[in-house]
């Protein structure tokens, strides 16, 4: 399957990136994502999620065509 | 209403929008939130904010239809402003118009409450000596 993977603020700073396209294997989780992007615990751990632009659980599955949003702690108003 | 913007913040508009319809609301409360000039004890140059548009206001519009659910009042509008925000001017405007002013309050303070929370907005803070964090991260 392939996935679009959104990410923001200082994560899209140090990964370099704000929007990547993935290959996946069909059954993969949104908490595999952290080994395939290779991310850090401490970088992983305080990230919320979002797939097609709804929070969701870490382990949510994921299906071909998702749009998934790694959320660092947000700080609006 | 909802908004995101990338402009200045137009109050005095939104205000006339708050009041349209709603002869019947006798307390109006509003919030407005702006660049300070000074964060954790350093001078401030200006305030970034990135935004995951579409999600934003998705989440902006959740918030306000709760609030419209659990309080009695007439009409919620929200903006939040992203890009470049010089020091002084406004990154967010709530308004909130009721019939009674402690309804009035009570959603106003849930909106900003809640929009701080939940919406997918980041704060870059810009110092003086060139230096930035985003706010509440470690990266």
């Amino acid at each position: 399957m392939r996935i679009r993977v959104l990410l923001f603020a200082g994560l899209r700073e140090k990964t370099g990136t704000g929007e990547m396209i993935l290959e996946l294997p069909d059954g993969c989780r949104l908490s595999d994502l952290q080994g395939r992007l290779g991310l850090e615990k401490q970088t992983w751990s305080p990230l919320a999620f979002a797939v097609n632009q709804s929070y969701v659980p870490s382990d949510t599955p994921l299906k071909d065509g998702d749009e998934v949003a790694l959320i660092p702690p947000v700080a609006g108003g | 209403m909802v908004r995101l913007t990338i402009q200045s913040i137009d109050s005095k508009s939104l205000h006339q929008e708050l009041l349209k319809d709603t002869e019947n609301c006798g307390g109006n409360v509003i919030f407005e939130g702006r660049v300070r000039n000074v964060s954790h004890g350093k001078p401030v140059a200006a305030l970034s904010y990135e935004c995951y548009e579409p999600m934003a206001l998705k989440i902006m519009e959740n918030i306000r239809q709760e609030a419209l659910k659990k309080w009695k009042v007439e009409n919620i509008i929200a903006v939040h402003r992203h890009g470049d925000i010089p020091l002084g001017e406004t990154t967010v405007w709530i308004g909130v118009a009721s019939a009674h002013r402690a309804e009035a309050f009570e959603a106003c303070r849930f909106m900003i409450d809640e929009i701080k929370a939940k919406v997918p907005i980041w704060k870059k803070e810009n110092y003086t000596d060139g230096t930035y964090v985003w706010a509440h991260q470690s990266c």
